[in-house]
């Protein structure tokens, strides 16, 4: 079958380059290894390209259907528990290749102008294709622990990148920081997946699905009536799941490595902590969503309001951030919450998988806008050589192609029509306004912050200050290469464009077309919202001015709270240091030094000064042993004597 | 003789016996050493042709023995010499005290 | 009182304070002369136990050989006129201790037990008869013990030698 063939050439296509330089690349491909990185993932995108082609277009029956293409059993636990390797081609999965393949084409060919020169290319290039390829065979999983395999995978080449330039310890700090919080999120993940497993007897999606959404199926009965701490098994499962998920995708209150993790170089940030990997959460949500949707809809509620207070939380603090990679992370985490709840204002099947769609809708521009976002933000980072916004300033007329698609983006992020942030954004606000009015007029509120926010760092990057002539002469290398300005512009047709593809023909809840009617009348109120907010960024940071420093002061608690990301590093430091490390850490420190290691080394102490007493017999002077040998000799003699009368 | 009870001779080399025993176990010269063993020796002698000579007189197997002791002993003695002699020419020592190399 | 049994507490008197100051004697050839005047002593005990032969073997190989020996050995060793090192406070008060405990009880078991007389023959110690018993031609006679102790003397003379022998010098 080409189709399972064509997926594994497109997986299998980084894993020979991540093989290839990652062996040879730092001693004998140095310099090609930006090529040969690039060169395999443009194949994989044609072909990951070629595929969505052939599965949406050339697909004759009425719906799209969940299709196995290959499966290979590699561990098996009991009968029909397993771990599977395999491919399973569903909307979702195929879009997620092209969104995978594309941003990661795009930051590969972004890099080899951003990081040319750097001393480690060759292992840069073969880490981002270590995730290229762990991503791509996450979105593929058959299995649940396929996709947990992957799911670590991603984590540790996060990891590797996050650590890229491991010379600065701030880079360390974040990497470590990323992968034990995002580890602790997937011990939950693990102990979700074996709850899911144990109750549904199998670790097979489609099986796994198939039996825990079946009406009065005796694995959804079990499941639902075994219960702990007042909710079901079921429900606990799934939550655990979501764990993994809300870390991987930083939701709160797992968010805090995300804006730590900006310390790698801006084009990884622009594809694991934009695009991909931290939409993983979404993706699992999204795998897993007719169970949560048909079965647990508590455990989607809990789901939603995660992704609610994530996204006005996020939108709040990347207000204040100055760091303009922050602000990005921070829109980042937000869009993400978006996309979260949108998924959980769903109801599984036809009209009601309104939300469904549009959340793979917004996954699928924000990957564009987001990915364009940092790309631009890594080319004023190239240039300025700083992350903070105060040293930048009037950069439209030295920058005009970073400027031009920055502003795309950061329009299609508002939710300004025509582009492409527009019409993702008004499927979700509609179907939040269908299912739940609260969420609704949140996600409103927060589509205005976001507007706001965006502006704010478009302003204060491109506009406010004017530019200081000596940055000039200290930037002879003007804006950057054309593989730099390439992927640029090309997102930013994608930002443009994606939003006119008729996202419901092809990715549903349920495999089957959804005809999503434009309504005007929904649409009206977000735009006026989002063109408020971009109009009081205008406001305070078009041209330097005093109006922010004020705002700022009157809300002086709040925006040092906000600044401040609401102290849950702090709290967060505070539970581990404070509390974990003195209460628990500490006590069993004390324990295992005093009590266990105690026992032991009183017990060797014991026989040592034992050892020490009998040590002290061995004099060796002869008339010692000529004593101990008289007073033996004297004692077995009287004893015999004594014994024998 | 018969006005001596036996038990006294006895106790004489028993007594001898310890003597040398203390004296071995005391002494820490070598030569000195080997002087209270040669004390044993002897008292364990004078017990031999002692028994022999009120317990059992038809035979004279004790004094048997007691020559062959005397001429193990000689030869004994000159081992235990030809070993400390050699002993100090190595260490100019004879002390029985400081000769524990083997422990080290 | 009769002589003979004054004459055998007077030697044993004799013998054991001699004995006594040659193993507490400070002086090394002080402490070989006392033994040489314990031995002789012993030699006398058998001469009243009328054991002539063994009293003379006493004489030539003790007295004459063994100390002689040994007082041989202290010139060799240049330890004549040294006063020796005083024992170890502790150990001779474990080996007094031991000793003393091991003599009562030996003592005390000596005097509790019964001797029985073998016979009444009168003890014959006659040379002609200690001769027989070593080497003649009997099944009672100690004729290969006494090859074997003269075999032993042997081994004991050359390895005398190649003891004391002074070391060749090393030959490379």
């Amino acid at each position: 079958m080409t189709l399972a063939n064509n997926i594994l050439l497109i997986v299998l296509l980084p894993l020979c380059s991540f093989l290839l330089l990652g062996i040879f690349g730092r001693k004998y491909l140095s310099s090609f290894s930006g090529m040969i990185g690039t060169t395999s993932l443009f194949v994989s995108t044609i072909l990951s390209v070629q595929t969505a082609f052939q599965y949406f277009f050339l697909n004759v029956s009425e719906h799209f259907e969940k299709i196995v293409a290959w499966k290979m059993t590699w561990l098996t636990f009991s009968e029909g528990v397993s771990i599977d390797m395999g491919i399973l081609v569903d909307p979702i999965s195929v879009m997620m290749l092209v969104v995978v393949t594309v941003v990661s084409l795009m930051v590969h060919v972004y890099s080899l102008g951003y990081m040319k020169g750097e001393e480690r290319f060759a292992t840069y290039y073969s880490f981002l294709s270590l995730f290229t390829f762990s991503m791509l065979g996450l979105v593929i999983a058959v299995n649940i622990f396929q996709i947990y395999m992957f799911w670590e995978l991603v984590g540790v080449s996060s990891f590797l990148l996050i650590g890229y330039y491991f010379e600065k310890p701030s880079a360390v700090a974040a990497s470590k920081k990323a992968f034990i919080v995002t580890r602790f999120a997937d011990l939950g993940f693990l102990i979700g997946i074996l709850i899911l497993g144990f109750e549904a007897k199998t670790l097979d999606f489609v099986a796994l699905i198939e039996r825990l959404t079946t009406y009065n199926s005796p694995y959804l009965i079990s499941a639902t009536t075994a219960s702990f701490l007042g909710a079901s098994a079921l429900t606990w499962g799934l939550l655990l799941v979501f764990m993994g998920g809300a870390g991987k995708s930083a939701m709160f209150p797992l968010h805090i490595w995300l804006p730590d993790a900006m310390e790698g170089p801006t084009p990884v940030s622009a594809l694991i902590h934009a695009a991909t990997m931290v939409v993983a959460g979404v993706f699992l949500v999204a795998r897993l969503f007719p169970i949560f949707s048909i079965s647990c809809p508590v455990a989607l509620e809990v789901v939603m309001w995660t992704g609610v207070i994530s996204a006005l939380f996020a939108a709040i603090i990347a207000c204040t951030q100055t760091d303009i990679k922050r602000v990005l992370a921070y829109s980042t985490m937000s869009q993400i919450g978006y996309m979260m709840f949108a998924l959980c204002v769903s109801g599984y099947g036809g009209e009601a998988g309104l939300g469904f769609t549009a959340s793979m809708f917004h996954l699928f521009t924000h990957a564009f806008f987001k990915a364009l976002l940092f790309l631009g933000a890594g080319a004023v980072i190239h240039y300025i050589h700083s992350n903070e916004m105060k040293d930048m300033g009037g950069l439209r007329k030295s920058m005009p192609v970073t400027h031009i698609t920055f502003l795309i983006a950061c329009l299609a992020i508002a939710g300004i029509p025509p582009f492409a942030g527009f019409f993702s954004k008004e499927e979700i606000l509609t179907a939040a306004h269908h299912a739940n009015p609260i969420v609704y007029y949140i996600a409103l509120l927060t589509a205005g912050i976001t507007a706001f926010y965006m502006f704010r760092l478009y302003y204060n990057i491109f506009w406010s200050k004017e530019a200081k002539a000596a940055h000039h002469d200290d930037h002879h290398h003007g804006e950057g290469t054309w593989s730099m300005k390439i992927p640029l512009l090309i997102l930013s047709v994608g930002a443009i464009l994606a939003g006119f593809i008729p996202f419901g023909n092809f990715v549903s809840s349920d495999g089957h077309h959804l005809h999503i009617p434009f309504e005007l009348s929904a649409a009206i109120l977000p735009v006026i919202i989002a063109v408020g907010g971009i109009g009081l960024a205008t406001l305070f940071y078009k041209n330097e001015n005093e109006r922010p420093n004020k705002l700022a002061a009157s809300l002086q608690g709040f925006y040092n709270a906000a600044y401040r990301k609401f102290y849950i590093d702090e709290l967060y430091l505070f539970i581990t240091k404070k509390i974990i490390f003195n209460l628990i850490a500490q006590p069993a420190a004390w324990l295992d030094k005093n009590i266990v290691d105690g026992s032991m080394n009183g017990i060797a102490s014991l026989i040592e000064w034992k050892a020490n007493m009998i040590k002290s017999f061995q004099s060796g002077k002869v008339q010692d042993y000529a004593l101990y040998f008289f007073i033996a000799a004297f004692g077995i003699t009287a004893l015999a004597i004594y014994l024998v009368n | 003789m018969s006005e001596i009870p036996f038990e006294h001779i006895i106790f004489l080399s028993t007594a001898l016996f310890f003597i040398g025993a203390y004296g071995f176990l005391t002494r820490r010269n070598m030569i000195a050493m080997l002087m209270a063993l040669e004390l044993m020796l002897n008292s364990v002698n004078i017990n031999f042709i002692a028994f022999n000579k009120y317990l059992f007189p038809d035979t004279i197997d004790g004094l048997g023995f007691t020559i062959f002791i005397i001429a193990i002993a000689a030869a004994e003695a000159a081992v235990a010499i030809a070993i400390i002699i050699n002993l100090f020419r190595n260490t100019k020592n004879i002390d029985a005290e400081k000769a524990d190399h083997l422990k080290h | 009182m009769s002589a003979s049994a004054t004459a055998f507490y007077l030697m044993a008197a004799f013998i054991l304070t001699t004995g006594i100051l040659t193993v507490t004697t400070k002086k090394l050839f002080r402490a070989a002369i006392w033994l040489l005047f314990s031995l002789i002593g012993i030699a006398a005990l058998y001469f009243w136990m009328e054991v002539e032969f063994a009293a003379a073997v006493q004489v030539i190989v003790y007295v004459g050989g063994i100390v002689v020996l040994i007082i041989f050995s202290i010139f060799l060793t240049n330890q004549e006129g040294v006063n020796m090192p005083s024992a170890l406070t502790k150990r001779s008060l474990f080996a007094g201790l031991a000793v003393v405990s091991a003599a009562a009880y030996t003592c005390l078991l000596l005097s509790n037990h019964y001797w029985m007389k073998g016979s009444d023959v009168v003890f014959d110690p006659s040379v002609n008869k200690i001769g027989r018993l070593l080497v003649a031609n009997t099944p009672e006679s100690f004729v290969l013990p006494f090859e074997l102790v003269s075999v032993l003397l042997l081994a004991a003379m050359v390895g005398c030698i190649v003891i004391a022998m002074k070391a060749k010098p090393e030959t490379k």
